[in-house]
């Protein structure tokens, strides 16, 4: 019987290691996967043209991916200064002010809806942004615009990552032992000092960890911009114009995937981007706060 | 046992915390420039009745404070009165050392920058000063722009006394400020109380019944939010008039 | 003087963050209540229970029951499929290798890793293997590529429980004799509520999600009968519906809105419900 027990232990170990190490291997999978479909474009034209370049003729087998790449920065920076703010004091608000009963409706609301899908903020969007920034807002500022614009697309954005920054940052201020809060008071200060010496400072780390998980999700977005931003690939001049984000590119497009000589591999190639434009910004924001940890103990 | 011109007088004071009626009738006097230890078991209020003094407990959800707490004759718990004025008096020493995550340079002039002081040399001289007083400038002088958090635990306590020290309270506080220490750390720490009896008002919550002895001038037994027994330190230690100070000290007496 | 400033700072910088949780607050129930205004009047019972008759894209009758039933399918498929990689990976993290083994961290680090990976990427990623096996759009390549999206979901949120279960039960385990696995059953009843948070949770995201089934599910308006067959999404019913310039057929995608809202917001209530009430009798 002892034979059989062992048996299943040693069996077990090497499945559960196989497939350890096949979620390892994912991620190389991924890398080498996309890059594998993307050759033939990186082939056909040198990679600074490729990324710089604004000319897209698929025809012509031009692929210049420099708007798309733009469309991307441009909503996502939207999305971030609008939303670190707000989601920041309103955070600070919550932890720090909030009446306990307050709290208590407040947190579980925001938890719900960190996980409506995407589509529906696309929805949303369509049926109250657009036409808000088309009538209401961009009269003020420019001829005309349709409302499916770069600013539909960052707004629709930030309130998506709302939840995502404030829980994040919720759990950080709770983290800050309230010792060290009464430390500075008792030292004369008042609330809103306590906070923006003592607190906030301890919570840097965390805000920065907060910031590069929602650049990543709002850079990764594809269907909630999508039906917002105006899918046209063009270097916006105002927020009022529309945009292409990458993601956007890829899901339009995947249809005339396999017409079009190559244009697979550029819409492999553009999920190459974006791929390694997040991991370059995860890695960075780790080793940012792991030399933030060092030089604070 | 009441004195003429109190710095504190708690009057009637009654705490309610969740629920529970933590400190019951308090009624005491704490006299000026003098050292005067809370002692009792564990969970007897004596924290409680501490942090009732520089309004730190109404930070707290559930908490019900009736009675009154005169410091300089005035009640700090009246509606007129500015919080943070009133907590500029007292400093507090906690349990734990928490020096506020900035340098150590910072962590002093943390209290004097925020009521005015800005200059530089004027914050200079003060950080030197507060620094002397607590015995760390010999120590600490080369890397004052080094973060607070690479000292040794001794010495952040030290530093958090220095910097309590800078706001010039009348009233220092400490909450069981040497439990986490070593014993040398703990000495250095008694000194200073020692040596700042001359000039402060100092209330010290203590479990160390021999530390009570060493720096007290007068003792308040607290038991089950009640004050049992309250007096100069050899009365309350050698001859105590109440059965359960009896009791508590007896560990101590034999 | 510096008293007052020091006051008037305070607060202003408190009106700002009750002005910010307000605005907020306000958006997130905004989206709300508009798509309930909106999909309310659609809810039909024929919404719900008929496939796209002939017609329906231009008006005519039929309800959504394709894009339902297909969302349950993949999402049902790819968790149980997921569940069966990243139970076996969470228990070697945390079971089987040593601690801090340099292959538990790097296992770890993948995990992270994929899990910032936007599902755009997983599409495209899943349709470059559908290509590669010379497979259609179907329901399997769906479940695969949500299976995938998930993992990671899955394996950061059970690592969280596991790791918290104290050393000192595995120690009691282990000198009773008990082998690796046997322990490992231990630990996973005792993580069940953490465990049942996490299958909610994928749950969720993948029923949600329309940029992994975009390229592999397909679209259809039949029910698939088989893993071969393309399917209808939820996520996607909604987009095709909208980008129509009939207003019956808008009002229906409104309405498939609210149902999927609906669907979400049950499952983080029930993960919300779920963590509470087993946490009473944990140890």
């Amino acid at each position: 019987m002892v034979n059989l027990r062992l048996l299943k232990d040693r069996l077990s170990q090497k499945i559960f290691l196989g497939l350890s190490l096949f979620s390892i291997l994912t991620v190389v999978l991924i890398a080498v996967g996309l890059y594998y479909k993307s050759t033939p474009l990186l082939h056909s034209s040198s990679l600074s043209n490729l990324l710089f370049s604004e000319d897209w003729k698929p025809f012509k087998e031009q692929f210049g991916f420099w708007s798309y790449i733009v469309g991307s920065i441009v909503v996502t920076v939207i999305a971030i200064v609008i939303a670190l703010p707000l989601a920041l004091l309103a955070a600070i608000y919550i932890s720090e002010f909030a009446p306990h009963r307050l709290k208590q409706i407040l947190i579980p609301f925001i938890d719900l809806l960190s996980g409506i899908p995407p589509v529906i903020y696309g929805v949303w969007g369509t049926l109250t942004i657009v036409p808000f920034i088309q009538d209401k807002l961009a009269p003020h500022f420019v001829e005309f615009s349709s409302g499916y614009s770069a600013l539909a697309g960052g707004i629709v954005l930030a309130v998506m990552i709302f939840p995502l920054i404030i829980s994040i940052l919720l759990e950080v201020f709770n983290t800050i032992p309230q010792e060290l809060r009464d430390a500075s008071l008792s030292l004369g200060a008042n609330d809103w000092e306590t906070i923006k010496k003592v607190v906030l400072k301890k919570a840097v780390p965390g805000i920065i960890a907060a910031t590069v998980l929602a650049i990543s999700r709002a850079l990764g977005e594809t269907i909630a911009v999508l039906m917002v931003c105006g899918n046209m690939p063009m270097i916006p001049h105002s927020l009022f114009d529309s945009v292409y984000p990458l993601p956007a590119l890829i899901a339009n497009n995947y249809g005339d995937m396999m017409s079009i000589p190559m244009y697979d591999a550029a819409l492999m190639f553009a999920a190459l981007i974006l791929f390694v434009i997040i991991l370059v910004f995860n890695a960075t924001s780790r080793f940012i706060l792991y030399r933030l940890e060092k030089k604070n103990s | 046992m009441t004195f003429d011109s109190p710095h504190i007088r708690v009057k009637d004071l009654n705490v309610h915390i969740g629920g529970n009626h933590i400190l019951k009738n308090i009624n005491i006097d704490i006299p000026d420039k003098k050292l005067t230890s809370f002692i009792g078991p564990s969970g007897c209020g004596k924290t409680t009745l501490l942090k009732t003094f520089n309004r730190l407990l109404d930070r707290n959800k559930d908490v019900k404070i009736d009675g009154q707490v005169l410091v300089d004759g005035q009640d700090i718990y009246g509606k007129d009165i500015e919080v943070t004025d009133m907590r500029e008096k007292m400093g507090l020493l906690s349990q734990r050392p928490f020096p506020l995550p900035m340098s150590i340079y910072d962590n002093i002039a943390y209290g004097p920058r925020i009521h005015g002081t800005r200059k530089k040399k004027e914050l200079d001289v003060l950080v030197e000063k507060y620094l002397r007083a607590t015995g760390l400038w010999d120590e600490v002088k080369d890397r004052l722009n080094g973060s607070a958090a690479r000292l040794s635990i001794g010495q952040q306590q030290r530093l958090c006394l220095a910097r309590g020290l800078a706001v010039e309270p009348e009233i220092i506080l400490g909450d069981e400020p040497t439990s986490a220490l070593d014993p040398v750390s703990t000495q250095r720490i008694e000194e200073l109380f020692l040596q700042l009896k001359d000039k402060y008002t100092l209330v010290l919550v203590t479990h160390i019944l021999r530390q009570a002895r060493r720096l007290s001038d007068y003792i308040v037994f607290l038991y089950m939010g009640e004050i049992i027994e309250f007096g100069p330190t050899e009365e309350v230690l050698l001859r105590p008039k109440e059965k359960l100070t009896q009791e508590y000290v007896k560990g101590f007496i034999s | 003087m510096r008293k007052r400033r020091r006051k008037i700072e305070s607060l202003i910088f408190k009106s700002l963050m009750i002005l910010s949780a307000l605005i907020i607050a306000g958006s997130l129930l905004m989206i709300l209540w508009t798509i309930t205004s909106k999909g309310f009047h659609s809810l039909t019972w024929d919404l719900v229970s008929k496939i796209p008759e002939g017609g329906f894209y231009i008006g005519k009758g039929g309800g959504i029951l394709n894009a339902i039933i297909g969302s349950l399918y993949i999402t049902i498929g790819s968790t149980a499929l997921g569940l069966l990689i990243s139970i076996p990976v969470v228990l070697y993290i945390n079971v089987y290798a040593k601690r801090n083994a340099w292959l538990s961290n790097i296992t770890r680090l993948s995990a992270d890793v994929l899990f910032g990976i936007p599902s755009i990427v997983y599409g495209a990623f899943g349709f470059a293997i559908m290509v590669y096996f010379g497979l259609k759009a179907s329901l399997f390549a769906g479940i695969i590529t949500v299976t995938l999206l998930i993992i990671p979901i899955l394996v950061r949120a059970m690592d969280e429980v596991i790791s918290l279960v104290p050393n000192e039960l595995s120690d009691a385990t282990y000198s009773l004799g008990a082998t690796r696995w046997e322990t490992s059953k231990i630990l996973l009843k005792q993580s069940v509520p953490g465990i049942l948070t996490a299958i909610l949770l994928s749950f969720g995201r993948a029923i949600g999600d329309a940029a992994t089934v975009l390229f592999t599910a397909g679209y259809t308006d039949s029910i698939p009968t088989s893993l071969n067959q393309p399917t209808a999404t939820l996520p996607l019913s909604i987009f095709f519906q909208l980008s129509s310039p009939i207003e019956e057929v808008q009002n229906r995608a409104y309405g498939a809105a609210l149902i999927l809202t609906i669907i979400v917001l049950i499952l983080s209530l029930s993960a919300k419900y779920f963590s509470k009430r087993f946490s009473k009798h944990k140890i």
